[in-house]
């Protein structure tokens, strides 16, 4: 037993939904109580879909239970052909069917639907969202997909994209405009659009663009095995990872690698001397595991900002991310506890986050900035725009919305000049975020007892003495928690109990840049 | 009551049909209900769904450290039952003990500790021994397999019943969770009329607890706590049976039923009523104007769907073509079901397809649905509301009644409004 305050994934039929609901002519038949209907609501409002997920539920009660939930599956099982006429059905059960035992599988395969039942065996108390949209995509390629003649040109099959993905559908364009530049075509795009005669002819594609391993890398595997087709390693986010995917295409099909970069204006953004002042911010970064690892990659490399922390919520990605932090030099943090993301973010005191919907709101709470760079995400994460991650234009996007939350350049010199400006001040905040101006209420004498500060490192207590505390509050509050950390830091490491303004600015000249 | 006349829709045949539910379970109503109740803790024992469940539900999330939480069953738990108590005995200790400001916990049930049968009742009358007199430890269930959205809240406070005091007190109690503004309303009118003393269940602090006994007489403010009646029935309270306080009529019969228990004159109730009556009556009549003559048909959700119903026909002009519901409980919705004339299919319980090929065949002007319909009927040209906002929205009693016609009324206006065509 573990409490749970939010979680950062659903459980794993929620995974099988959103391959479902990424796919036409398939239906789910999901053996489940009626509460968990509310699953539905995550595709058609936070999505904002318009059409109902492809699910029917049984939605047994208490009073069908040890008599005939067997009998309400088939029946719901045969209504749902018979209104929705699939090509192909999957089948399967929620946590608390799993714990009835009807086995669904086996009832549907005595059915005798004149089409494919494919059933899915997703453990509900083990297991969760990802692995829940992996299996289920493995499991319906393996049914359905042959070896197959390759088409006459060099065509991919994109995998990956769900239901519910963060930029999924954009990101689906700019890969697919990537490989026309390089005269290859796309065979198949799956889950998402494809249907389950689509899945049948995978196997014509010369190899697979594997554009999310969480949702797409049982069944890369699997094909690769079984039919042949090599699949790339690398998810195109980010300048150079753009780079390195066409690289990378261009090893497996042996055509010549090209990329139009024309449009391409993250290095002069990033060049210009107003991002100048983007240099070494520290950035803490929390996701699934493939975004966190592109969004290290350009953080560091592209965007000039220091990493200091990074994790993943996804354990099936532990290893690699563990990997990536020692390259980083930092320690990676593979947990789904949001409690102890909130702590860590909050003892490390980053100058922005790169993190989920969860972190946006650890953001508000410690007022630090925030942009959104992996799922799990909410309705404002699926722009009516044109809004990819992936390949040229998705670099782009990701130089604007780091950018966004943070104060800009001059403003940010303002700020720190004339901080005791009644308009002009820390708690207004940025002036492109709109809100109303708040005045800066004068502060108080400062009171009398010292306020006590973080033991950093060492057994010390230490504390601020009045003086200090009120100069800490002069610092304008986008650097305010690296000043605090930095000088609790020094003082503990010479063995300082009391900080002293001489203390503050002896600090500051020692971390100098 | 005796001026209505009850020639009405109690008697209406009811539309019974067994097939996919599309609905949440009881769990949604901590939602709301850790709102209100400010010391309480809601700790669900379940699975990663209910955790998911919880923070999908609202559409928005909480985000200070919310006054619920999961205890998420592990494979382990599934093994042997005598670890699940002790397990649930350890995450208890260590939210109380970082949680000191919590007077009450309530261990909900879900669907998975219901099927393995893990005893809470049990737990919690330990837990209540063991952390006495500091914290009360009560347990109901809020699983989808025995309850359905709004149940959850019924189940709780019949919970909360058994465990309150005895007193002989002639008292009013009022019972559902309402918003403050709406309860502060609602008391300062029985004030004004010299009803008291009044009670509210669920009180907002453990501390304020009063006892109950045959003394007492209540009234309901939502149509569907029927557990709860019948747990209050059984300590001896009696209830005011009357329509909902929707609306102008609603509230006024609502108000005059518990003025006639109370034996308040004609003349104090006309003083006390009669400028908020107005207040309403003018409000629903703007917000009225772009209802009337328009249908209207509610899929199951809430089981506020009559009393809202008779509200929409009787005070808003419109014609209802379904008034769908997952429980009808004729001894709480009788009144409304009363006042209500026409023809329409009252259905219970659920078909999801089968009502959706009906709503198509209606094409109603507006449609009130749940969260999960909404957009996909949207999609297909009708006009909806989504039924969830009736329930976190004020909506009792006068001052809101204006508020109440106008969460119908805007997605109609919202359809005129929007023009995307060329201008030809």
């Amino acid at each position: 037993m573990k409490l749970t305050v939010w979680t950062y994934e659903g459980p794993p039929h929620v995974g099988a939904m959103r391959v479902a609901t990424g796919m036409r002519d398939l239906h789910y038949v999901l053996h489940a109580p009626q509460g968990d209907t509310y699953a539905d609501l995550l595709f058609t409002m936070i999505e904002r879909r318009n059409h109902r997920p492809p699910v029917t539920y049984t939605t047994f009660q208490a009073r069908d239970l040890g008599s005939d939930t067997a009998h309400l599956f088939k029946t719901a099982c045969q209504d749902a052909y018979d209104r929705f006429r699939p090509q192909a059905l999957i089948v399967g059960a929620s946590c608390t069917a799993e714990l009835i035992q009807d086995d669904p599988g086996g009832m549907a395969e005595t059915m005798d639907l004149p089409v494919p039942v494919i059933p899915l065996e997703l453990p509900s108390y083990q297991r969760k969202e990802n692995f829940g949209a992996d299996e289920t995509f493995f499991q319906i390629v393996r049914t359905l997909a042959r070896p197959m003649e390759r088409t006459a040109r060099v065509t991919a099959n994109l995998i990956g994209p769900t239901a519910l993905g963060f930029r999924h559908r954009d990101d689906i364009t700019e890969v697919t405009a990537l490989l026309a530049d390089m005269g290859i075509g796309v065979n198949v795009v799956g889950p998402m659009g494809a249907s389950p005669d689509d899945i049948a002819r995978m196997g014509q594609a010369h190899f697979n663009v594997l554009m999310y391993p969480e949702t797409a890398e049982s069944a890369a595997r699997w094909m690769e095995r079984e039919l042949g087709q090599p699949f790339t390693k690398t998810v195109p986010i980010g300048v150079g990872a753009t780079r390195d995917f066409v690289a990378e295409v261009a090893a497996i099909t042996g055509v010549e690698p090209a990329l139009d970069d024309s449009r391409l204006r993250l290095p002069w953004y990033s060049a210009s001397v107003d991002s100048t002042y983007l240099t070494g911010k520290r950035v803490f970064l929390f996701g699934d595991g493939t975004h966190v690892a592109a969004a290290a990659r350009i953080a560091r490399d592209e965007m000039g900002f220091e990493v200091v922390g990074l994790g993943c919520y996804n354990r099936e990605q532990a290893r690699t991310i563990r990997a990536l932090a020692k390259d980083y030099g930092v320690e990676a943090l593979i947990t789904d506890d949001y409690l102890e993301v909130e702590q860590t973010i909050e003892a490390l005191a980053p100058e922005m986050i790169l993190g989920t919907q969860m972190e946006r709101h650890i953001g508000k709470r410690l007022g630090i900035p925030c942009a959104v760079i992996s799922a799990p995400v909410h309705v404002q994460d699926f722009p009516a725009r044109y809004s990819p991650q992936m390949g040229i234009e998705g670099a782009n996007v990701i130089f604007d919305t780091w950018v966004h939350p943070l104060v800009m350049g001059l403003e940010e010199h303002l700020l720190t000049m004339f901080r005791e400006d009644f308009e002009f001040h820390d708690e207004a905040g940025a002036s492109h975020h709109g809100g109303a101006a708040k005045a800066r209420v004068e502060e108080q004498e400062a009171e009398e007892t010292p306020a006590p500060g973080a033991p950093a490192q060492s057994s010390i207590e230490i504390v601020w003495l009045p003086a200090a505390e009120k100069e800490l509050k002069k610092i304008p509050f986008f650097v305010r928690g690296k000043a605090r950390r930095n000088t609790e830091t020094y003082a503990s490491e010479r063995g300082v109990s009391e900080i002293s303004v001489d203390t503050l600015y002896e600090a500051k000249a020692h971390y100098a840049r | 009551m005796k001026d209505l006349a009850p020639t009405g829709c109690r008697d209406l045949p009811v539309l019974k049909q067994r097939g996919q539910h599309e609905v949440f379970c009881g769990l949604t109503g901590i939602i709301w209900l850790h709102r209100k109740m400010q010391d309480a803790f809601f700790l669900v024992i379940g699975s990663r769904t209910c955790a998911h469940l919880l923070q999908s539900a609202a559409g928005v999330m909480i985000f200070a450290e919310p006054r619920f939480g999961t205890a998420i069953l592990e494979e382990t738990d599934l093994a042997g039952m005598a670890d699940a108590q002790e397990e649930l005995d350890r995450e208890v200790a260590r939210l109380l003990s970082r949680r000191t400001d919590i007077k009450q916990l309530f261990l909900v049930g879900s669907c998975p500790s219901e099927v393995i049968k893990l005893d809470l009742a049990r737990a919690a009358e330990r837990l209540s021994q063991q952390y006495a007199p500091n914290v009360r430890v009560l347990n109901f269930s809020g699983s989808g397999i025995e309850t359905t959205f709004t149940q959850g809240e019924d189940a709780c406070l019949a919970s909360m019943v058994p465990v309150l005091p005895a007193s002989d007190e002639r008292q009013l109690l009022l019972v559902g969770a309402l918003p403050d503004v709406v309860e502060e309303q609602a008391l300062g009118l029985l004030a004004d009329m010299g009803i008291g003393p009044v009670r509210v269940l669920p009180a907002a602090r453990a501390a304020d607890e009063y006892g109950i006994g045959e003394n007492t007489v209540f009234a309901m403010t939502q149509p569907f706590l029927g557990d709860t009646h019948g747990a209050l029935e059984r300590r001896g309270a009696r209830h005011i049976p009357a329509p909902f306080p929707f609306g102008d009529e609603g509230t006024t019969a609502w108000l005059r039923a518990v003025a006639d228990e109370f034996g308040v004159s004609d003349e104090v109730f006309e003083r006390v009523t009669a400028a908020p009556r107005a207040r309403a009556q003018k409000a629903v009549a703007q917000a009225a104007e772009v209802l009337r003559g328009r249908s209207v048909f509610f899929f199951p959700d809430s089981q506020l769907e009559v009393p809202l119903a008779r509200f929409l026909t009787r005070e808003c002009g419109m014609q209802a073509v379904e008034v769908g519901t997952p429980f009808l409980h004729k001894g709480l919705v009788g009144p409304d079901l009363d006042l209500m004339e026409g023809e329409f299919t009252l259905s219970e319980g659920q078909d999801v397809d089968l009502q959706l090929d009906r709503v198509r065949a209606a094409q109603p002007d507006l449609t009130v649905c749940g969260l999960g319909l909404a957009n996909p009927l949207e999609a297909e040209g009708l006009t909806t509301k989504w039924a969830i906002e009736l329930v976190f929205t004020p909506v009792h009693f006068y001052e809101q009644a204006g508020d109440l016609a106008g969460l119908f009324s805007r997605p109609i206006r919202r359809r005129d409004l929007l023009k995307v065509e060329a201008a030809e």
